[in-house]
């Protein structure tokens, strides 16, 4: 299949982010956020420069972003009527959680529920931060972004308005996870939202956030998120991204993490909704015995795209990664898988393992998995594994000799293979509420009996 | 005259094309053990796989009717609630679910079959102890991953241990003593023998006579290019273990039970 590639901008696409970057500059000074012009304006530089990438770019091989260079996305309209009525769907049962919600992009304060949490902890919109003269949260924007050479990262740089900030000083623990539950409402059709997080856990802070990403209502919008962790010594930082846009969007989201030594991040993705997903997970282990967990699922159906590039970076010695993504592909979706280990020349006694396993649910589905290592060093230890394969016939015909059904059979043996990836995440609710989703977007799901999901959603819940 | 357990009539099947089975003839009678042996590729184990319904073989003539009904017309699960059972040459590892879910909704889709109500899991654990004593398994096997990381002997208690819990009345031994050490051949045996009851039906199928000293058949066959040359009690067993299956294939009788 060839694909049409773009070389040079159009002038559509040029003028659509051009304005866009004008009425955020426009905007910075009623939200408080004057100061990262500066940064804002060189990134907006960089994104000129390099555009929207094509697939002749090798990192962008396998998803075309056309439709981002066709589209004259609009910055959304603010004041979205949203109730907490609306929102109570997306809670996460059974979670008790420092609740922080954006709709269209704009922080609401009237719908978000931080509760206490200690002295030497912040929880917050950036904007609300900037406005009451924090600005020290300057220190960290943009460090974690290579805006010269990423072009969405350029551009959320360019674009960003808010998005959410944690920050713990040195010992510190939020204890309560922080859910950031992003909104797209009617207001965003045919709009563009840059979100851009902070997390900033001090030495031996510790942090569990979860950015939500949900649409009720919204259709055709673009999201371009970029999330900077900063994880020091010996801090512990889980992340959850749950991408559950609607299936019309398209989502661009970017985790970028420094860690310091002994530090242990966890990153867990779960990708459901969109049109065009692409999920960046690209941590940074600067200092010695890191460790981080990098766990991702994803689901698709229809003709959705979802593309995972991880770019898993070893710079100092004796540190420990893992990466284990799952995807499930029915219909004609596409899945990508693209698993980059650098390992420099300070990053001996490296101890770094990816695994990549996909199941196609049908003959038009497609996965491109490619693993990708850099070795600068020659002390290391890095294994790599792909498999892209059908629901084992054997299986299901063993399942069927001891009297299951077909499609029941067929349905445990996709659960059962979804489930090793739930497993790897401690926060048991998130577990409940994917598995739902994940039961209900999946074929078959409505042949199980109630009492048949039950079944399966302890499994997954199982601690 | 009471229906048999069991019947193959005249049965033909191939795989891609070619002939494997030519005309299998066989009745099993409530309460039977019967043997099949047979040299490599005379299509022992097709027979296995032809009668639970794996579909990679067409059955191109012949009947089978299993109490009465026609076979060959129900689903592999449909076989399986009525009350066949394959015990696997080669159970298929599972990873992800474990024993416990596996022989649950097993047992549960049995009981919805027959319009039972399912049985919750306390009556299930019941079910299960009481059978893991007939057959002489550890419980701890069910709380592993299915036949996961299962050592052979392994393997085949776990598949005897489905039959009991299921509660077969036909059962299929594919090559049950393939890779088992004698303990675990004493062992496989002693739980299949536990589970004769005068009711049951089992076709025990073996390239050697050692299974046969644990089970003892009633009937042994020897199948040979798809055909069953030769039928009679243990004596045949014995006779080929002498002789070998050297010269079989050169006999023409088919016996018509």
């Amino acid at each position: 299949m060839t694909e049409t590639t773009i070389d040079k901008p159009t002038d559509a696409y040029a003028d659509t982010y051009a304005n866009a970057f004008a009425a955020v500059v426009a905007h910075a000074e009623g939200n408080g956020t004057a100061p990262l012009n500066a940064l804002r304006q060189a990134a907006f530089d960089d994104f000129a420069r390099l555009g929207i990438p094509t697939t002749r770019h090798e990192d962008w091989r396998y998803t075309n972003l056309r439709k981002l260079a066709n589209t004259a996305f609009t910055r959304p309209q603010t004041g979205a009527e949203v109730t907490a009525d609306d929102i109570a769907p997306f809670m996460i049962a059974g979670l008790d959680a420092h609740l922080i919600v954006f709709v269209d992009g704009y922080y609401r304060e009237d719908l978000s529920q931080i509760d206490e949490h200690p002295e030497g902890t912040a929880i917050g919109s950036i904007a609300e931060a900037y406005q009451k003269g924090c600005t020290g949260i300057g220190d960290y924007l943009g460090k974690q972004v290579d805006t010269a050479n990423d072009a969405l990262g350029a551009l959320n740089t360019a674009l960003m308005e808010d998005g959410v900030a944690v920050y713990l000083k040195a010992g510190k623990k939020i204890d309560k996870p922080v859910h950031v539950l992003s909104i797209a409402t009617a207001h965003s059709n045919s709009a563009m939202t840059h979100p851009r997080n902070l997390i900033v856990a001090g030495e031996g802070a510790e942090a569990t956030v979860i950015e939500h990403y949900v649409s009720l209502g919204g259709e055709n919008y673009f999201n371009n998120t970029v999330t900077e962790l900063f994880a020091a010594d010996h801090a512990v930082v889980h992340h959850y991204m749950l991408e559950r846009e609607a299936e019309s969007a398209t989502n661009i989201s970017t985790l970028a993490i420094h860690q310091g030594e002994r530090s242990d991040v966890h990153s867990h993705t779960v990708l459901l909704g969109g049109e065009l997903v692409r999920n960046n997970v690209r941590p940074v282990m600067a200092g010695k015995d890191a460790h981080c967990l990098i766990n991702g699922l994803f689901v698709g159906h229809g003709a959705q795209t979802l593309d995972n590039a991880m770019r898993v970076e070893h710079a100092a010695p004796n540190c420990r990664s893992r990466q284990f993504y799952k995807g499930i592909m029915n219909d004609q979706s596409h899945g990508v898988f693209t698993g980059r280990i650098i390992v420099q020349e300070d990053g001996q006694q490296t101890d770094a393992i990816q695994s990549n396993r996909n199941m196609l649910l049908s003959d038009d589905a497609r996965m491109n998995a490619r693993p990708q290592l850099e070795i600068y060093a020659d002390d290391v230890r890095c294994t790599h594994g792909a498999t892209t394969g059908q629901v084992d016939p054997e299986a299901v015909f063993y399942f069927r000799a001891r009297g299951l059904p077909e499609d029941v059979a067929r349905a445990m043996l996709i659960y059962a293979f979804a489930a090793e990836g739930f497993d790897r995440m401690q926060l048991v609710p998130v577990r409940a509420l994917l598995a739902d989703e994940m039961i209900a977007k999946l074929p078959m799901a409505n042949k199980l009996s109630a009492e048949f999901n039950e079944e399966i959603k302890e499994r997954l819940y199982r601690i | 005259m009471t229906t048999p357990l069991l019947e193959i009539k005249n049965l033909h099947a191939e795989v891609d094309g070619n002939e494997i089975l030519n005309g299998v003839n066989l009745t099993i009678n409530a309460g039977e053990v019967h043997s099949i042996m047979g040299p490599n590729g005379s299509g022992k184990s097709t027979l296995a796989q032809v009668l639970a319904g794996k579909d990679d073989y067409d059955v191109t003539e012949g009947q089978v009717l299993y109490k009465g009904k026609d076979l060959l017309d129900l689903d592999p699960n449909e076989r399986a609630c009525e009350g066949l059972f394959l015990a696997f040459q080669y159970p298929v590892e599972i990873p992800g679910v474990s024993s416990m879910q596996f022989l649950k909704a097993a047992v549960n889709a049995k009981r919805e079959y027959h319009g039972l109500e399912e049985l919750d899991g306390v009556e299930l654990l019941r079910l299960f102890q009481e059978k893991a004593k007939v057959v002489n398994v550890n419980m701890e096997m069910v709380k592993r991953n299915v036949n996961e990381g299962f050592s052979g002997g392994e393997k085949k208690r776990f598949e005897i241990f489905q039959m009991a819990v299921l509660d077969s009345e036909m059962a299929i031994l594919d090559e049950t003593d393939s890779g088992l050490d004698i303990d675990a051949l004493r062992i496989v045996s002693e739980g299949v023998n536990n589970m004769r009851d005068g009711k049951r039906g089992f076709l025990v199928i073996t390239h050697y006579q050692r299974l046969l000293n644990h089970i003892v058949p009633d009937v042994v066959h020897v199948l040979v290019d798809g055909q069953i040359v030769k039928s009679g009690g243990i004596e045949v067993a014995t006779e080929l273990e002498e002789q070998g299956y050297a010269g079989w294939a050169e006999i023409e009788t088919t016996t018509a039970s």
